[in-house]
């Protein structure tokens, strides 16, 4: 499969992800949260991953940091297996790449002052040193949109988005290639998620930042992100360049979730795929496709066979055996 | 502390005489501890004068706490006795603090240790702390030195469970994911993240424990396993006095404030400590 997978391969590709299958064991059995994934980030670029919660985005983000031991697969960075990596190996790349966390709250440390918070990332990696660490801290704060007197200060005395900046600072800090960012701007309220995007994107522009943008809101990763990668229950439903998924998006799930998002045109009418049911439970998934429990077109056939992978153009792949005779059927806009 | 100074930090007197409670606390255990360390200087009489003549004597400008059954008086025996029983006090709850800190983060942190410490602090807490205590210090031979031994091993699990399960919690915090992203040391992440956050419960579990300490070296010292009986400790003298509650109550009581003070007075500094640790209740910064 990973011959068929490689979209951008190339020497541009930072993090190539190959066929990466998270399994937890429980007491009811194995769940199964990421199930062969595949894709690959190019530098410089920012690939979005798409799904509802239990989708396995973000197990799939922890695994390519190793914050989560993944089960089966490879995640190359840079020519580098990091799956095959020793906990002592792994310590070099942990300066290359780094995370952006949801909740602005308990990614903070309440009991260290901020300027301690950014200083841990440059004193793991001996980055600096008394007046040049401060200067560091002091650059980082401002780069964020945060003043360097902040330094002193814990975080409980920030909002929500000021502690999502230290966030973004701490992983700054050591100058890092690739950010996996997990839903940086969910917690936040509507009025801010806005200037912390904005501030996520200036930084990937300015510092030629590879990013893997995990979120539910397909509307930000539509703004963000280059490629897209759809997750259902931890399996790809569909891939590929993000305007191209956009504007021809050929699964039914990412149809559905496409249709959820509003549209700013008042004359546009959509009709809209609403979703029956939550997402099935990942100790039991459905045979054959996932989502057939869920999705409107689903025949017998999709109970038996899991779909292949199909190219429909290039870079953009989905996973429905239908999806051919789906394609001509325009059920994302209707025009009024 | 590695903090970014661009003002100064308020000074350590200024932080604690903002805390009434904590100033209060301080200054009670403070002078408990300088009466027993001067004892030989303030105390009127040698604490094992004994005067058959004056026993039983109820308080007065002579006896000021009055004197036991032996004529020997009781202010100086409370002063003399404050040495050892703070001595065991602290020292038990240091060892407990060390051992039981220890074991709960280790055991918080590696699932493989874990089965094993938990299973030996729930059977060490499946005992009564005395009968330990009183089998450990059977084992070990009665001295000063064993019976803070003992009371040491006794106290650790109260104190290694609640590490242990906060640590259970605290190691899946974001925070700790973080540390961890950055390729943070294990060793470090326990201390500077984890124990960190851990102050406040152990601050108040070791205020109990030296509460609890002072007292189980009374029993141990009544049921005659305690430190030697020629010198007096609070919880040695509240167990001689029971005899003689009815005619000369000074005797229990004088010793008995004493332990109350100090435990009450630790428990203002845990909590005040406690507040003053605590970023977020430090309203000054």
């Amino acid at each position: 499969m990973s011959q068929t997978q490689s979209p951008a391969a190339g020497d541009d590709v930072l993090l190539s992800v190959r066929n990466l299958s998270k399994h937890f064991p429980t007491a009811n059995g194995v769940v199964k949260a990421v199930e062969d994934v595949s894709f690959d980030v190019r530098r410089g670029h920012i690939v979005g991953i798409v799904g509802e919660s239990g989708s396995g985005k973000t197990t799939a983000g922890r695994c390519i940091l190793r914050l989560v031991e993944p089960s089966e697969g490879e995640a190359i960075f840079d020519g580098v297996d990091l799956f095959k990596l020793s906990q002592k190996a792994l310590r070099a790349y942990r300066r290359r790449m780094q995370i952006i966390f949801q909740d602005p709250y308990s990614s903070l440390n309440p009991r260290m002052r901020v300027g301690d918070i950014i200083g841990e990332a440059i004193d793991t990696h001996r980055l600096a040193k008394g007046a040049a660490r401060q200067a560091r801290i002091a650059e980082l704060l401002t780069r964020v949109g945060l003043s360097p007197e902040h330094a002193r200060r814990y975080p409980h005395e920030f909002s929500g988005g000021q502690r999502q900046r230290i966030g973004i600072a701490r992983a700054l800090a050591v100058e890092p290639e690739l950010i996996v960012a997990d839903e940086p701007v969910s917690a936040l309220d509507v009025s801010v998620q806005a200037q912390v995007l904005n501030l996520v994107q200036e930084l990937q522009k300015e510092l030629g930042l590879t990013m893997l943008f995990i979120s539910h809101d397909l509307t930000v990763v539509e703004y963000l992100c280059d490629d897209i990668v759809v997750l259902y229950l931890g399996r790809v439903m569909e891939q590929g360049p993000a305007r191209e998924v956009y504007a021809n998006p050929r699964h039914p799930y990412t149809r559905a979730l496409l249709s959820t998002a509003p549209i700013p045109d008042p004359t546009v009418r959509r009709e809209r795929v609403i979703l029956q049911g939550d997402i099935p439970s990942p100790l039991d998934p459905p045979s054959g496709c996932v989502f057939r429990t869920r999705c409107p077109f689903a025949i017998d056939a999709c109970a038996t066979t899991v779909p292949p992978r199909e190219t429909v153009s290039p870079g953009h792949t989905v996973a429905c055996i239908r999806q051919a005779e789906l394609a001509s059927l325009d059920i994302r806009k209707v025009s009024a | 502390m590695a903090a970014v100074s661009i003002t100064p930090a308020p000074r350590i007197t200024t932080l604690i005489l903002q805390r009434k409670t904590l100033a209060i606390g301080l200054a009670v255990i403070l002078a408990i501890a300088l009466l027993a360390l001067f004892a030989p200087l303030i105390a009127p009489y040698a604490p094992n004068k004994l005067s058959i003549v004056n026993r039983l004597k109820p308080p007065s400008a002579t006896w000021l706490f009055g004197t036991d059954e032996f004529g020997r008086d009781i202010f100086s025996r409370t002063i003399y006795a404050g040495r050892l029983s703070l001595t065991v006090g602290a020292a038990a709850t240091a060892l407990a603090g060390v051992i039981g800190i220890t074991l709960g983060i280790v055991a918080g942190f590696f699932r493989r240790a874990d089965t094993v410490i938990a299973r030996i602090v729930d059977a060490m807490m499946a005992f009564p702390d005395i009968l330990l205590a009183i089998a450990l210090v059977a084992a070990l031979g009665p001295s000063l030195a064993t019976v803070i031994v003992a009371l040491g091993i006794v106290y650790a699990p109260r104190l290694a469970r609640i590490v242990r399960a906060s640590t259970l919690v605290i190691r899946e915090l974001p925070y700790v994911e973080a540390a961890r992203a950055l390729g943070v040391p294990t060793w470090r992440i326990m201390t500077r993240h984890v124990l960190r956050n851990l102050v406040s419960p152990i601050l108040v579990q070791a205020t109990f424990i030296f509460a609890y300490a002072m007292l189980a070296e009374a029993s141990l010292s009544f049921l005659g396993v305690g430190v030697s009986p020629e010198i007096p400790t609070w919880g040695t003298m509240i167990a001689a006095g029971r005899q003689y509650v009815g005619q000369a109550d000074w005797m229990t009581i004088f010793p008995g404030v004493a332990i109350i003070l100090s435990v009450l007075s630790l428990q203002l500094v845990g909590d005040g400590l406690r507040d003053l640790l605590d970023p977020r209740l430090r309203k000054d910064l």
